[in-house]
């Protein structure tokens, strides 16, 4: 018990002050370091809670895809960070003002927070224990049947991303030369070769 | 958990799967095919459209649930997707000529309107809030996408941006809305947060509540998220600002009110502070920021906010009535604003597109029988009897009233004798200043679209019942 508490309070330390750090350095390369860092330990957190899926899923999506994409990102364009804090006191009273409401309203919600035994009685769906399945079969056993719909709406969104991506940045070049291999099959020696008599001392 | 499972039954979701089906197939068809001159796509397109409205007016008008209860089929549903259809086919019909004249058109175009649209009939039919949310995302990102369509152009590419950053703000502040109450009643489904949500409840639901209807004000463009509505409106091309206007607007009020009646019955007090607060703001905004306005696009964008001021006062009598005061206003809104926009689009000589008031100089003595229609429209928009848009105003006032939301209704009147200025501006402009030159002959799908609108527009008062008689079975359906 006290080697759980002990990883919990490692992953949630470095977890929290890695995301402070993400947004405290200075270097934006930095930043999305401490950001792969963060997403690592929330794995860890996951792992522990017993959601070994979602910490896997956290791993290779976040960071092995959206985080170093994010970094490639950061690395290829030219951006002057320090132009771009240059209103940060103009914007600070209001920007500030606004933080501390949602803050206030953040404390009053979870102040009232009181969780009524009946709703947690009542999962959507039952979650089996772990010895009986394990926490990915039980999720594609919900995925493919009780949310087969909402699986299907949101492949109908990834369907809108890519022809939103190609209607909006596709460019049709004109004058590019492009190999045809069936068209270079298909000379002969009369189309591809021309025998001319050259006139002596003359050229062509 | 015993794998021998229970398929859902898919009658009642017919119509998504009639054009989900049918846009996978003319996505492959526009990619083999690949660009062609001719309107063969949006041909195709409109004959899908077309085969589902007649699969939503075959569906039961009982109450069906289906999908483990996210989706859910009633009079209200029917009535509204028949709406969104005639909308999104409004679009298509009006973007045949313009597309190819302006040099933009791209096959791809009528296949994110249907996206677009099925996204829209997956949020009338939400029955829990991950429903709604995915639907919405789905008519969000084509809707982005086809404000971007002239991609060229600086002004569309700008409206297609700004609606995007600021679309992803507000779906943020309703998913952390959504987040609030699920955490605090448990559950997602909409009969379940109503049971739960009964009385006294915390504050906690509330917020997520409030949060929920600032996502929503945004995307129905209602005061204070409507800062977006006029850019987006006037940058984009105009067949796609038409859609917009009609399409879209049918989805995020019939969202409106099924989140509102159907998730939250027991709290009416709290959220009808919220929607008279929104609706007063709209209709008054919607009236003093019109005036100024030159450009016709910007001005129907406003006329928009406005429109759903007047709309919103049905919801927050929270009434049958209401509702149906809704469901006739939508209908005759939809007329009114597809009618509009048909005249906008034949303001055109050349290859030049006009925008403004002043182009419509005149236009009384060079094209008589546009200029008729324009100035029933900008009649029927200020609410003058008898055309159609005194009628809808005339249901939501008398459901206000009977809900004791008497102050409600008075500002509703004021608010739309202001706005009758700048409507009736444009009929002087028509009728009594000099003409300039003559446009161009109308193409025939606007000219379509033109006669259906003003058919609406100026017979609804002779034939009122088909729309109110459903309208008030759709709306009784949501009680």
């Amino acid at each position: 018990m006290t080697v759980t508490a002990a990883f919990f309070y490692l992953f949630a330390t470095i977890t929290i002050a890695s995301g402070f750090m993400v947004i405290a350095s200075r270097n934006p390369v930095q930043s999305v370091l401490f950001l792969i860092l963060a997403f690592v330990n929330a794995a860890g957190l996951f792992l522990m809670m017993g959601a070994e899926f979602l910490a896997m899923i956290l791993v290779i999506v976040y960071v092995g895809a959206v985080a170093v994409l994010f970094l490639f990102v950061v690395m290829m364009l030219d951006v002057d960070f320090a132009a771009l804090r240059q209103g940060f006191l103009q914007y600070l009273p209001i920007g500030g003002l606004i933080g501390v409401i949602f803050l206030l309203e953040l404390i009053l919600v979870v102040g009232a927070y009181a969780i009524d035994p009946g709703l947690v009685r009542s999962p959507a769906v039952p979650i089996p224990a772990p010895d009986v399945m394990t926490n990915t079969e039980a999720l594609g056993q919900v995925l493919y049947t009780r949310y087969f719909y909402f699986f299907q709406a949101a492949g109908l969104i990834l369907l809108v991303a890519m022809i939103g991506a190609i209607v909006l940045t596709l460019r049709e070049r004109v004058g590019v030369r492009r190999q045809d291999i069936s068209k270079q099959n298909a000379r002969t020696q009369e189309t591809a070769v021309e025998v001319r008599k050259v006139p002596f001392r003359q050229g062509i | 958990m015993n794998s021998a499972l229970t398929i859902p039954a898919f009658g009642p979701m017919l119509p998504e799967i009639l054009m989900a089906a049918g846009v996978l197939a003319l996505v492959l068809f526009g990619a083999f095919r690949g660009e062609r001159p001719g309107y063969g796509m949006s041909i195709i397109a409109l004959a899908l459209l077309a085969v589902t409205f007649v699969a939503v007016l075959m569906l039961p008008s009982e109450r069906v649930e289906t999908m483990g209860g996210s989706f859910v089929v009633d009079g209200f549903a029917k009535f509204m997707k028949a709406l969104t259809l005639l909308g999104s086919a409004g679009g298509i019909i009006l973007s045949l000529d313009y597309m190819r004249r302006e040099g933009i058109y791209r096959f791809e175009y009528p296949i994110l309107i249907v996206l677009s649209t099925i996204g829209m009939m997956m949020v009338i039919s939400a029955n829990d809030l991950i429903a709604l949310y995915l639907g919405l995302e789905l008519l969000s990102l084509s809707s982005y996408v086809i404000a971007a369509f002239d991609r060229d152009n600086v002004r569309s590419t700008e409206a297609g941006l700004k609606y995007f950053v600021l679309g992803a703000l507000s779906s943020g502040m309703l998913l952390y809305g959504a987040s609030l109450v699920y955490g605090f009643t448990g559950s997602v489904s909409f009969p379940v947060i109503a049971t739960v949500l009964q009385g006294d409840v915390g504050i906690g639901a509330i917020v997520g509540l409030v949060f929920i209807a600032a996502g929503i004000a945004f995307k129905i463009s209602a005061v204070p998220f409507h800062m977006w509505t006029p850019d987006v409106y006037e940058g984009s091309p105009t067949p796609v600002t038409a859609f917009f206007a009609a399409a879209p607007k049918m989805a995020g009020m019939a969202m409106a009110t099924r989140v509102f009646i159907d998730a939250f019955p027991g709290i009416l007090v709290q959220w009808q502070q919220i929607i008279v607060f929104i609706s007063i703001a709209s209709m008054a905004l919607g009236s003093f920021a019109a005036i100024g306005q030159r450009n016709l696009k910007r001005l129907m964008a406003y006329s928009s906010i406005g429109n759903v001021g007047y709309a919103l006062i049905g919801l927050a009598a929270g009434t049958p009535d209401g509702v149906q005061g809704v469901a006739i206003y939508m209908a005759i809104y939809l007329a009114m604003t597809l009618g509009t926009f048909a005249i906008i689009l034949a303001m055109r000589r050349g290859n030049v597109m006009f925008e403004s008031i002043d182009d419509l100089s005149g236009l009384s003595r060079t094209h008589p029988a546009l200029a008729f229609c324009l100035a029933m429209m900008m009649f029927s928009l200020a609410g003058i009897p008898p055309l159609a848009g005194f009628f809808a105003k005339f249901y939501v006032f008398a459901a206000a009233i009977q809900a004791n939301l008497v102050t409600l209704a008075v500002i509703g009147v004021v608010t739309s004798v202001i706005g009758a200025y700048y409507y009736l501006r444009i009929v002087k402009v028509m009728y009594f200043d000099e003409p300039v030159e003559r446009f161009e002959r109308m193409s025939p799908g606007v000219t379509f679209v033109l006669m259906v609108s003003s058919a609406v527009v100026l017979l609804f008062w002779l034939v009122p019942a088909p729309i109110v008689n459903a309208a008030g079975a759709a709306a009784r359906s949501l009680f």
